[in-house]
């Protein structure tokens, strides 16, 4: 049940995806976002699919999989649309029903702001689901190493990123084992109103908490046994190095951007045929 | 008859690149009373297999009966059965949670609905029953030593009243003292009360000594079931699964072979021992 969460987990498979230099994948994966939301026309669209189908098409990671990660969204995505679709004004009138005004524009806005939200996710979670916890906080240091001069402890802030994706499945796993014991134990999580239950979680919290502080704690004395003292001076085992593929990968996201760009800017007829 | 498993199927997050056959076509027939212990590797399948029997897993095919009625038939108490078969969790300890011993082991009775006095009543006769000492009973369950939460966490189980134990792993984590004192204490409460129990175990020489018969599991399926004699005579199995039976099996298999006159199918070092004697008497 609590399993079927994977919003930022790794999913394991050999795509050239995969083997992409993390560094691409958070660039790209920030062009994407950006490209998102500098057009909007039909067009622009169409072609953010494609881009997105292509990269989901090579990462091997099934569509199925990516959907269920849009799940805990799904409130958000239902009341930006409905916010949307009620509140935006401009353009034909669709539908007048007493306080309820449906504008041409309104609808607009809202399935694009739709298609928006589920791309961001979509388009971030490939990134996670294809990269390493580890991979991407290596990514992540290199990207922001520059920032070291301005004494922003970048190393630092990778590890507690790292240490933090690492601690999600644990954790959730923890919550499941400890549900089922105290299930065990006849509590009952799915009945009584909402304050019976919110009193149910307590047997589940408790415990949680204490095991979070317990990991933590082994964690950091496990990383000194090992005389981790930050980033001064680390060295890596399997340091990054851009490769062909990942110039290849830069190229083709540029491509797309410029062309999204293009059509935001350029074309001056607007595609959106109702 | 107890519980009953028919042709048990179970696989794990299905059609991802996680998938895995945790249980394959298992069947099991468990009679009321019994001391019944599942050994098998780690990922062998018997965590999974006995989440099922109460419930808190759900076969993906096969059926399950607790005393006679399947416990997938619609509208089943599942509720009433996890009270019926009590699970002690592995490490079950990390499961406490409220102020005092007490009060923590009174949760499951709660949850089936009992009075505060009741509650209280069968918590002290299970903390009892534990053998958990009275004076720290008003302490908090965090304050203990790994051994007492142990036996605080299974009393919480028992304070249910089941009729079916069973325990995950009840001695991981623990020194030899503390293994034995709550092996010893099991036996004990399986010859006072007559519940039927289940003890999960990788390691043979912990439970050869007390159960009436032992399950194997490898890979998902059952491989051997029989009383511990029967299942030890297949050591050189149980070896190539990364098992091995107590070593008393192999010191008198080994005695035998050197041409001693000893019976090689002695499961306990009581029994071997003796075995030994007499041969030597002989």
């Amino acid at each position: 049940m609590i399993r079927d969460i994977t919003i930022g987990q790794y999913y394991p498979a050999e795509s050239p995806i995969h083997r992409l230099d993390p560094r691409v994948k958070i660039v790209c994966t920030l062009l994407f976002l950006i490209s998102l939301f500098i057009q909007n026309s039909l067009l622009g669209y169409v072609i953010a699919t494609l881009f997105l189908g292509c990269v989901i098409h090579f990462s091997k990671v099934p569509v199925k999989y990516i959907a269920k990660g849009l799940k805990p969204i799904v409130i958000l995505l239902l009341f930006t649309v409905v916010m949307n679709l009620l509140l935006t004004r401009g353009g034909e009138t669709l539908v007048h029903f007493g306080i309820i005004t449906i504008t041409e524009n309104g609808l607009r806005t809202s399935v694009f702001m739709a298609i928006r939200l589920i791309y961001l996710v979509a388009g971030s979670s490939i990134m996670t689901f294809t990269t390493t916890p580890n991979g991407l906080t290596d990514g992540l240091e290199k990207l922001l190493h520059p920032l070291n001069r301005l004494n922003v402890p970048v190393h630092e802030v990778a590890m507690i990123m790292s240490i933090a994706l690492r601690f999600i499945p644990i954790l959730l796993e923890e919550t499941d084992k400890i549900m089922k014991a105290q299930m065990a134990r006849g509590a009952d999580f799915e009945s009584g109103n909402i304050i019976q239950r919110a009193k149910a979680m307590i047997p589940i919290l408790v415990p949680l908490f204490i095991s979070a502080f317990r990991r933590a704690n082994d964690l950091a004395m496990a990383m000194e046994a090992r005389c981790y003292h930050g980033g001064e001076g680390r060295t890596k085992m399997k340091p990054l190095r851009y490769k062909g593929r990942d110039k290849m990968a830069y190229i083709f996201t540029l491509i797309y951007i410029v062309v999204i760009f293009m059509v935001g800017r350029f074309v001056p007829f607007k595609l959106w045929v109702f | 008859m107890s519980i009953a498993l028919e042709h048990v199927n179970y696989v794990y997050s299905p059609g991802t690149a996680y998938e895995r056959h945790a249980l394959k076509d298992v069947s099991l027939e468990i009679e009321q009373g019994q001391f019944v212990g599942i050994i098998g590797h780690t990922g062998s399948g018997k965590s999974t297999l006995i989440q099922h029997l109460n419930g808190l897993m759900k076969a993906t095919s096969g059926n399950i009966y607790y005393e006679g009625q399947s416990i997938y038939e619609e509208g089943y108490d599942m509720k009433k059965l996890r009270t019926q078969v009590g699970l002690v969790f592995q490490y079950p300890e990390y499961q406490l949670f409220e102020v005092d011993v007490l009060t923590d082991v009174c949760f499951g009775p709660k949850n089936q609905g009992l009075s505060q006095e009741e509650c209280e009543k069968n918590a002290r006769e299970a903390l009892e029953l534990v053998g958990f000492p009275e004076k720290y009973y008003r302490q908090s369950p965090f304050e203990l030593s790994g051994g007492q939460k142990r036996r605080v966490a299974i009393a919480g189980i028992l304070a249910m009243h089941p009729k079916v134990l069973v325990l995950d792993e009840p001695t991981a984590g623990l020194d030899p003292k503390g293994r034995d004192e709550i092996l010893d204490q099991i036996d004990h409460l399986h010859k006072e009360t007559g519940m039927t129990v289940i003890l999960v175990s990788h390691s043979m020489e912990d439970i050869a000594n007390y159960v009436d018969r032992i399950v194997v599991m490898n890979r998902g399926e059952k491989m051997l079931d029989g009383t511990p004699r029967e299942v030890f005579a297949h050591y050189k199995e149980l070896e190539k699964v990364g098992l091995a039976a107590p070593q008393v099996t192999y010191v008198m298999h080994d005695l035998k072979e050197r041409g001693f006159d000893v019976a090689a199918d002695a499961t306990t070092i009581e029994e071997a021992a003796d075995d030994i004697m007499r041969s030597f008497h002989d």
